[in-house]
């Protein structure tokens, strides 16, 4: 088998025993309060590490700044002016594509 | 206990992530296809399933490197899935076996559209939203597989800009209040703390994990 499927068949598996792995621990057992308030939060918490780590990844570790910056600006604006999500990612797409145009 | 959408509310309320997600699926397609050929980017969008573990994977197999490299690239970035999981498993009814194939259907766009915010998680929801996004993410691979080679770099079309772009999206309807503002705060700053130094994926499970521990002491 080449690299490129024993990677895809590997990730497979990987994925499957993490996805499963919360759900057999912990299902069907009643949260207290407070586990509850704290696993609300995991979301927000989750998809702000994910808009700073997509925004700044350089291939490999690292952090390569370029114009992905440009284009997540735009999208907040785009955000703030209430717009849907395709318009928002269209928003930054464009203002990437166009920064780097210019540079 | 709050009432459960059906899956059809839950496909309904997600169609708005149906054409960024298409498009997201058709960079990684267009990327992937000079390395990994035109198979299998696709079957492993189907049986992955995780575009941030995709692209981690492509850029090392793309940059030369072993599948050992790229194995651990994907797995790391997957890593999230535990945290995640824990969170909707009390959510989930049902034997070991039910409850671990309901865990596979959780994505990042459809934990977060089933998030409750009180604790609880909307399965109809959940599966709901996965449909959608597994629906535009397989077709997205292959319409970028194949039409490929006639379309430029996607990076001249800003198309690594939609990734961060749609988890903002996704964030902005998720921030109501001083905790999760707090939690995102958290996520964001010790995600760009550890990035310069930390192996790919790392920063985002300990900056998920941090954010918890850090909510406890509020």
């Amino acid at each position: 088998m080449s690299d490129v499927w024993i990677t895809v068949a590997a990730l497979c598996v990987a994925n499957a025993v993490l996805k499963a792995a919360g759900p057999l621990m912990v299902g069907g057992r009643p949260l207290s309060g407070r586990a509850a308030s704290v696993i609300a939060m995991v979301a927000p918490a989750l998809l702000a590490s994910l808009v700073v780590y997509e925004t700044l990844s350089a291939d490999g570790r690292g952090i390569h700044v370029d114009a992905r910056l440009v284009g997540l600006a735009a999208a907040a604006v785009a955000l703030a002016l209430k717009r849907s999500v395709l318009v928002v990612v269209t928003v930054a797409a464009v203002a990437t594509a166009l920064a780097r145009a210019i540079a | 206990m709050a009432r459960e959408s059906s899956v059809r509310e839950g496909i309904r309320a997600a169609l708005p992530l149906l054409l960024p997600t298409f498009l997201l699926g058709a960079s990684f397609g267009v990327l992937a296809r000079p390395v990994m050929g035109w198979l299998a980017p696709i079957v492993m969008s189907v049986v992955v399933f995780s575009g941030a573990a995709q692209f981690a994977a492509l850029s090392v197999l793309a940059a030369g490197g072993a599948a050992g490299t790229a194995i651990v690239a994907g797995v790391l970035m997957n890593l999230r899935f535990l945290p995640m999981g824990f969170a909707i498993g009390p959510s989930l009814p049902g034997g070991s076996a039910a409850r671990a194939t309901q865990g596979q259907t959780i994505v990042d766009a459809s934990f977060v559209m089933a998030n409750r915010g009180d604790g609880s998680f909307d399965r109809g929801r959940l599966f709901g939203a996965t449909a959608v996004q597994a629906a535009a993410w397989w077709s997205g691979t292959a319409v970028g597989v194949f039409a490929g080679p006639s379309l430029p770099d996607p990076q001249t079309l800003g198309l690594d800009a939609i990734f961060p772009a749609f988890y903002l999206a996704l964030l902005a309807g998720e921030v109501r209040g001083r905790r999760a503002l707090i939690a995102a705060s958290i996520g964001a700053g010790a995600t760009a703390l550890l990035m310069p130094f930390a192996p790919v994926g790392v920063p985002v499970i300990v900056a998920c994990l941090g954010a918890l521990v850090g909510l406890r002491r509020t």
